[in-house]
């Protein structure tokens, strides 16, 4: 079986940033980037997939700056087998755009499976996975949290609002996996060493027209200063009667 | 003039909260650029038009059905497709759905399908000469975006919660539509949508929400969570991650950056220190109540009122009293 798993290089999300004088984009000084959370998932997602198939091929692929070939490198120190880099000096905030440059690199090729992130962390719009399948013709399920591939089928489980939808799909097909489904795996010393004779493919991402940019990025308004009310049970009156008088919520 | 094109949710057959909240978004922005029509595409079982006459007390005027014995659960792949169908023949500016599952599903479908951009999750927007802008959190919700969006039909999913359903009646039309895709063709299958806890709020519907985390030590203390909830009489239970992770609730259940996204009324939050994360899910909700044993946990920076206690105490304490007051109207 051969699966494609589409990664995304974020700022590593327990930092803090400020905004770029330009008002439209985060200062990139002394950031961190990981590989979008989500996208961590998708990747053991495929690594499972392999390994419950039997022998197969995983290639990770994602388009970026040269930053991201490391993170593609971790993915094949985590047992992928090939990585391909769209190399791209910025990626646009249009999930179209993006959907575009990785189908064209998806099409035609061989794949099963395709995997993406429920979103990435950064833009966190959730696009480009249910786009790039559209493009692709292909079936797609998204947000799964469940998944069974047996016999050139599958069926995938996600949440909905206060039910679990069943859903099953005939191969190839494009899946984007939400958090759950099964935790990642940490690289071994070995994985790391072997990873650095697996190949990685590099050429110039093709994205499409851009027809959604930022405008404007602004912190959101800070809550008004709360007040703390006491301490220990004695404090519940005082708080039961506030949020029934100036709160008004009961 | 603007004609807007709204995928109206439904589930068993009913119209959802998130429906109202779209067709009430389309009517404002529809008004707003000199009075367009509002459409809404209903897709279900036989008997799915049937919601046409709440649909319009939120301002739709045509509701376009698509009834098929097929369709009970739904199937995305013909919704999107008889949702981009209708949206080729250019006779909207616009088509939006709502940004929950169904909707953040379908939307990029849709955008795809046609070859445009989607505007996704946003919590406001509007239609200003060529361009749709729009508002969208970003970065797990440690910044605001403004986004320009161009292109037509533009493509916009709404967060939940964002907009509050408003009533501006008027009789809604129904027409009756085919599947662009015969469901029997579709490459995907539905089987099944099965309610999780029957009885239960949604985290998306309640008014309150009541949350708990690692202060609470141990799964068999959600109880004290489960009460304070069932004293509320609305709300429905949340978890952080660090609890959803240990197995002491279930995931759909998470409230945070890799969870769901909340705004109710009011959230309680029960032992949760108040990490980057969780915060993301959390801080639009209008009224936030905050118990940690820890006077310096980051939630109390967003918390509206707080206690510093020990929930053990506190959490039984405050079911009591709200228990009180409830029976007393």
């Amino acid at each position: 079986m051969k699966i494609a798993v589409c990664l995304k290089r974020v700022p590593d999300t327990e930092m803090r940033f400020t905004i770029a004088p330009d008002g439209k984009s985060i200062d990139p000084a002394g950031l961190k980037y990981e590989i979008s959370t989500f996208d961590e998932y998708a990747v053991e997602v495929a690594l499972r997939l392999n390994e419950q198939q039997g022998p197969g091929e995983v290639t990770v692929m994602g388009a970026g700056p040269d930053g991201l070939a490391e993170l593609l490198r971790k993915a094949l120190s985590l047992g992928a087998d090939r990585a391909v880099h769209l190399t791209a000096a910025d990626v646009p905030f249009d999930g179209m755009a993006v959907a575009q440059a990785l189908a064209s690199e998806l099409e035609g090729q061989p794949y099963d499976v395709i995997l993406f992130g429920r979103n990435a962390t950064d833009t966190g719009s959730g696009s480009v996975g249910a786009m790039a399948a559209e493009l692709l013709g292909l079936p797609c399920v998204t947000a799964v949290m469940h998944l069974e591939v047996r016999d050139g089928r599958g069926t995938a489980q996600r949440t909905l609002e206060g039910a679990t939808e069943t859903i099953t799909f005939s191969l190839p097909a494009v899946l984007t996996i939400d958090e759950g489904i099964a935790r990642p795996r940490i690289p071994s010393l070995k994985g790391i060493m072997a990873a650095k004779k697996k190949p990685m493919e590099t050429r110039p991402a093709q994205f499409g027209p851009v027809r959604l940019t930022v405008e404007r990025l602004e912190m959101p308004p800070d809550r008004a200063a709360g007040r703390i009310l006491g301490t220990g049970p004695d404090a519940v009156p005082e708080l039961v009667r506030v949020l029934r008088d100036e709160a008004k919520v009961l | 003039m603007a004609d807007i094109l709204v995928l109206a949710e439904t589930r068993g057959g009913l119209a959802r909260k998130a429906a109202f909240e779209t067709v009430t978004a389309a009517r404002a922005v529809a008004d707003s650029t000199g009075g367009g029509e509002v459409h809404a595409l209903v897709v279900g079982g036989p008997g799915v038009a049937q919601v046409a006459e709440t649909l319009g007390r939120f301002g739709a005027d045509v509701v376009l059905a698509l009834e098929h014995e097929a369709l009970a659960h739904g199937n995305p792949e013909v919704t999107a497709a008889t949702m981009a169908q209708r949206l080729r023949g250019g006779a909207y500016r616009l088509a939006l759905f709502s940004a929950s599952a169904q909707g953040r599903d379908l939307a990029p479908r849709v955008a795809g399908a046609l070859g445009v951009s989607l505007a996704a999750d946003v919590v406001s927007f509007e239609i200003t000469g060529d361009a749709v802008l729009a508002r969208h959190p970003v970065f797990i919700g440690k910044a605001i975006a403004t986004l320009r969006l161009e292109g037509s039909p533009a493509v916009v999913s709404l967060r939940a919660g964002a907009v509050t359903p408003a009533e501006k009646p008027r009789p809604a039309r129904v027409e009756s539509v085919t599947a662009a895709l015969d469901p029997g063709a579709a490459r995907l299958v539905v089987t099944a949508v099965e309610a999780r806890g029957a009885a239960k709020l949604d985290l998306a519907d309640a008014p309150v929400i009541v949350s708990g985390g690692r202060g609470l030590k141990a799964a068999e203390n959600f109880k004290l969570v489960e009460e304070l909830a069932a004293a509320f009489g609305n709300a429905a239970v949340g978890a952080t991650r660090a609890v959803t992770d240990d197995g002491w609730r279930d995931p759909a259940d998470q409230i945070g950056q890799t969870g769901r996204v909340v705004s109710p009324g009011l959230y309680v939050a029960v032992g949760i220190s108040g990490a980057i994360q969780h915060l993301a899910g959390m801080r639009a909700s209008k009224v936030i109540v905050a118990i940690n044993r820890d006077k310096d946990a980051p939630i109390f920076k967003v918390a509206d009122y707080g206690i510093v206690g020990d929930l053990f105490e506190v959490v039984p304490r405050l079911t009591e009293e709200i228990r009180k007051l409830r029976a007393e109207h």
